[in-house]
């Protein structure tokens, strides 16, 4: 790699401008829990101030793998007037969407989370709240921003509910839900879900977040922020499997799903290793009538970002390749410590048609977005 | 190229910086112990604005678990990915021989000489009494 | 070549049940066995039945395949002309609650392979069997069995109580290391935990597909405990849990180090690097492109010829007819894996045996 200069900025920005780029996962915040109480009723107020967050974690105010940085975030992103990342419309138009030329942005809250809340009401609650915050302070203020249906989905009547509430609203183009699960996301506790969603055409949008009390890895807990930041990736190739194996698309042949914050250079040879053992096994899964590697291609989306960096920039050509092209949506994780800027993600040469499909088409076929 | 006086020594106290705009570059001029340092205030990596980034130390090891904490504040944190830069040469502590930020000449000139020329410094009006930090670029 | 001369780095001779171990177990705990009816320990990840894990012209009747030495001369050794086979004998061992049952258990069971297997067959070495459950019990048979020449390697299971390169097993790594034997984790599950962190999946596909992301939560686990830093002569043998997912997860795994290697400032170079200098994949199940002729550029991504190491995972079925190397497999690189490579991870496989 050698040094960049300025004039290599402003053409790759001129570059931008060009290809109204849709960024697939952007984090807005809260300022503070306060931000709520206008859409929480009164009892889950009173909960959420004396009782707090109570998801199957052992901290308070911590992951329990304590970050790379404050707030999960870029150290530059902290707003000028205050409170978290993220928590800035003004400075997120600024330092994002206006910087960059970003089009439409998807917006994935990661926390609070109240899909993993061990109190299912008041996590029903908070999730119905945080759809009008959305709404009111988010989309409704900055058209450029596009929200997610935040659902309770570990109780899937509930999940519906809010799904019902918001479908037919313009703002809200996917449904979303964290993906450490209860059960693996293939199981039909969670389908009553994905019928609503595809009888809404809505995306279904999984970003790696979220507490179920398992161990991070089926072999048990790491000791390292610098593993488990690795494994909440490889957790959605086996999120992904369970969606396959389970026959979900089977059963709701119109449903997308968009994974989210995972790379996605691992999808080729979870595909291989999917069909290899599934052409053994397959008296398993009778349901299914395609091979696992069809409904990779043609059920799921896979976001770019951490942006996968092979010690040969152009082997990520043939990832592309193997997985698809059209599969492959650009999102940046403004404003968390390991985004990607759309200026330099990729190392390899795309041509402008590649380029396209990666930053705008793709995306705008998924969502149904202009 | 030509000799940039980006400002009086006394801006930038030991463990200080300042940004700098030179012929249309972000610059940042470090100040490690009365030592001064600039770089291009671009990361390599994805261009993060890497002069605004976090000073830390250096933390080696050869036995794991014990940590060897040195080079207090010598070395720069991307503000983005955390990639660690040595400020005094710009190299990558994890890839130093392909990944390095341009890292540009640093003197520190008194005003007199400064003001027998040539130099460029539109905004400082430099006194005979200072010493000034001055970028070659 | 198909794998004749070669050094097979992976095969499952199977034990008929724990009867097979009266014999070889103490007074006290045969009569445990005997009085509480102790049995079926066999792990269930792997059910005998199912054709994956018989190849259909390897198996005889309803026995379970793997358990006929005569048969494994034949279909194996014979059948692909081997030089050398690895035996890696897959039971519950590790997976018991019971620390002491355990390590009486892997006790019985390297005595049963060296009798039955090994000193009835010099084509054949064996996995050392340990209760890792409890770190004194299994270095006490490591250093029981490490005499022994005929057994190279340690073995693990990949889904396991812990990352197996947390701190509480390194006095089985320094053990191995002084003793010139290589450490495997092998596909096969504990039940520990969920299988994956999403909670138990359905299906045994995902099951046994996700022995890969175990292995590479164990692989993670090795780089940044600093394993390689502590026992740098130590070799990690990743068996039955395939490679093509390797180069993306050297990728992501250089890049978060690049970030957080502060957090671990023991690891000094990219984890691409240690990995490549210490830790061999078995060639079964390849799980290879579908298009032949994509292999070669999956197997270019891995960034070196040395991470192979030649194997059928006889009885498992792998693959069909007589190469074991998949359509597409560079016949450059055969060669290497089938002998060169074997040899270079396992020392003991040069030395002659008595």
């Amino acid at each position: 790699m050698s040094p960049q200069d300025a004039p290599v900025i402003a053409a790759e920005m001129r570059t931008a401008a060009k290809l109204r780029i849709v960024d697939c996962d952007v984090h807005h915040a809260l300022r503070s829990t306060a931000d709520l109480h206008p859409y929480l009723p009164r009892r889950w107020r009173e909960h959420f101030d004396s009782f707090g967050l109570r998801a199957p974690v052992p901290f308070a105010g911590s992951s329990p793998y304590p970050k790379a940085a404050p707030a999960l975030s870029r150290t530059d992103a902290w707003p000028p007037n205050g409170g978290p990342p993220g928590s800035d419309l003004g400075f997120l138009r600024e330092q994002l969407l206006d910087r960059y030329g970003i089009e439409i942005g998807l917006l994935h809250l990661l926390a609070p989370s109240g899909m993993d809340q061990r109190n299912q009401d008041f996590g029903n609650a908070l999730c119905a709240a945080i759809n009008d915050w959305q709404y009111e302070c988010w989309t409704q203020r900055e058209r450029r921003l596009k929200a997610a249906i935040v659902v309770p989905g570990e109780d899937a009547d509930a999940a519906v509910a809010e799904i019902e509430r918001w479908a037919g609203n313009g703002d809200f183009v996917q449904v979303s839900m964290i993906t450490h699960t209860i059960e693996p996301l293939g199981r039909r506790r969670y389908w009553p879900i994905y019928e609503a969603a595809q009888r809404h055409n809505l995306p279904v949008g999984l970003h790696t977040s979220g507490f179920n009390g398992h161990a991070v890895t089926g072999t048990g807990w790491c000791s390292y922020y610098v593993e488990e930041q690795h494994h909440v990736a490889i957790s959605q190739q086996q999120l992904a499997m369970s969606l396959v194996m389970e026959g979900v698309f089977e059963r709701f042949p119109a449903l997308k799903v968009v994974i989210v914050e995972a790379g996605l250079a691992w999808v080729p040879s979870l595909a291989w290793r999917l069909d290899r053992h599934w052409a053994r096994m397959k008296d398993e899964v009778p349901h299914l009538t395609r091979k696992p590697s069809e409904y990779l291609r043609r059920h799921l989306w896979y976001t770019t970002q951490p942006a996968d960096e092979p010690e040969r920039p152009e082997d990520l050509r043939r990832i592309f390749d193997w997985m698809g092209w059209d599969r492959v949506l650009f999102a940046t994780d403004y404003p968390h410590w390991d985004m990607d800027s759309p200026e330099q993600a990729f190392r390899m040469r795309l041509s402008d048609d590649e380029r396209r499909m990666l930053y705008s088409d793709n995306a705008r076929a998924v969502y149904g977005l202009a | 190229m030509a000799r940039h006086v980006v400002a009086a020594t006394h801006e930038i106290p030991p463990g200080g910086r300042k940004l700098v705009t030179l012929r249309g570059r972000s610059i940042g001029i470090f100040n490690l112990d009365g030592s001064y340092y600039a770089l291009l205030n671009r990361c390599p990596h994805q261009g993060g604005e890497l002069c605004r980034g976090t000073v830390t130390g250096l933390a080696t090891s050869t036995e794991p678990g014990r940590v060897e904490y040195s080079r207090h504040g010598e070395m720069l944190k991307c503000p983005w990915h955390g990639w660690e830069y040595d400020i005094r040469t710009g190299q990558s502590w994890c890839d130093p021989n392909d990944t390095r930020v341009r890292a540009y000449e640093v003197t520190v000139e008194p005003g007199a000489t400064l003001a027998r020329g040539p130099f460029v410094a539109e905004t400082f009006p430099v006194s005979v009494e200072q010493d000034y930090v001055v970028v070659e670029l | 070549m198909n794998g004749a001369g070669g050094i097979d780095c992976d095969v499952h001779p199977a034990l008929p049940g724990l009867s097979a171990l009266l014999p070889f177990l103490d007074d006290y705990w045969r009569e445990q066995v005997t009085v509480r009816g102790i049995g079926g320990l066999d792990l269930l990840c792997f059910p005998h039945r199912l054709p994956a894990f018989g190849r259909p012209d390897w198996r005889e009747g309803d026995a379970k395949p793997g358990a006929s030495l005569e048969r494994m001369r034949r279909d194996l050794l014979d059948g692909f002309g081997l030089q050398l086979a690895i035996c890696n004998p897959l039971y519950g061992v590790e997976a018991l609650h019971n620390p002491h049952f355990a390590a009486a258990l892997a006790r019985a069971m390297n005595d049963w392979i060296a009798a039955q297997w090994l000193d009835r067959e010099t084509r054949l070495r064996a996995a050392i069997t340990i209760a890792s459950q409890d770190t004194e019990y299994a270095v006490e048979e490591i250093e029981r069995r490490a005499g022994d020449r005929r057994f190279v390697q340690v073995l693990l299971l990949a889904m396991n109580a812990a990352p197996l390169g947390q701190r509480r097993y390194w006095p089985i790594y320094a053990a191995a290391e002084r003793h010139g034997l290589a450490v495997a984790i092998h596909a096969g599950g504990t039940a520990r935990h969920a299988v994956t962190s999403n909670g138990w999946p359905s299906t045994l596909i995902e099951e046994y597909a996700s022995n890969a992301q175990a292995v590479q939560a164990h692989l993670l686990s090795f780089v940044h405990e600093g394993v390689f830093v502590k026992f740098p002569r130590l070799r990690l043998v990743c068996a039955e849990t395939g490679f093509t997912w390797l180069p993306n997860f050297l990728w992501r795994a250089n890049k978060t180090w690049r970030g957080v290697r502060a957090e671990v400032p023991w690891v000094d170079r990219p984890p691409a690097e240690i990995i490549r200098a210490h830790v061999r994949f078995t060639l079964q199940p390849a799980d290879p492109p579908p298009e032949a002729a994509d292999f070669a550029d999956a197997l270019a991504q891995l960034g070196s010829d040395e991470l192979l190491l030649f194997s059928t995972d006889y009885p498992h079925w792998q693959f069909d007819g007589a190469d074991p190397f998949p359509e597409g497999f560079p016949a450059n690189l055969r060669g290497r894996v089938a002998v060169d490579n074997p040899r270079a991870t396992y020392a003991r496989l040069m030395e002659e045996v008595a």
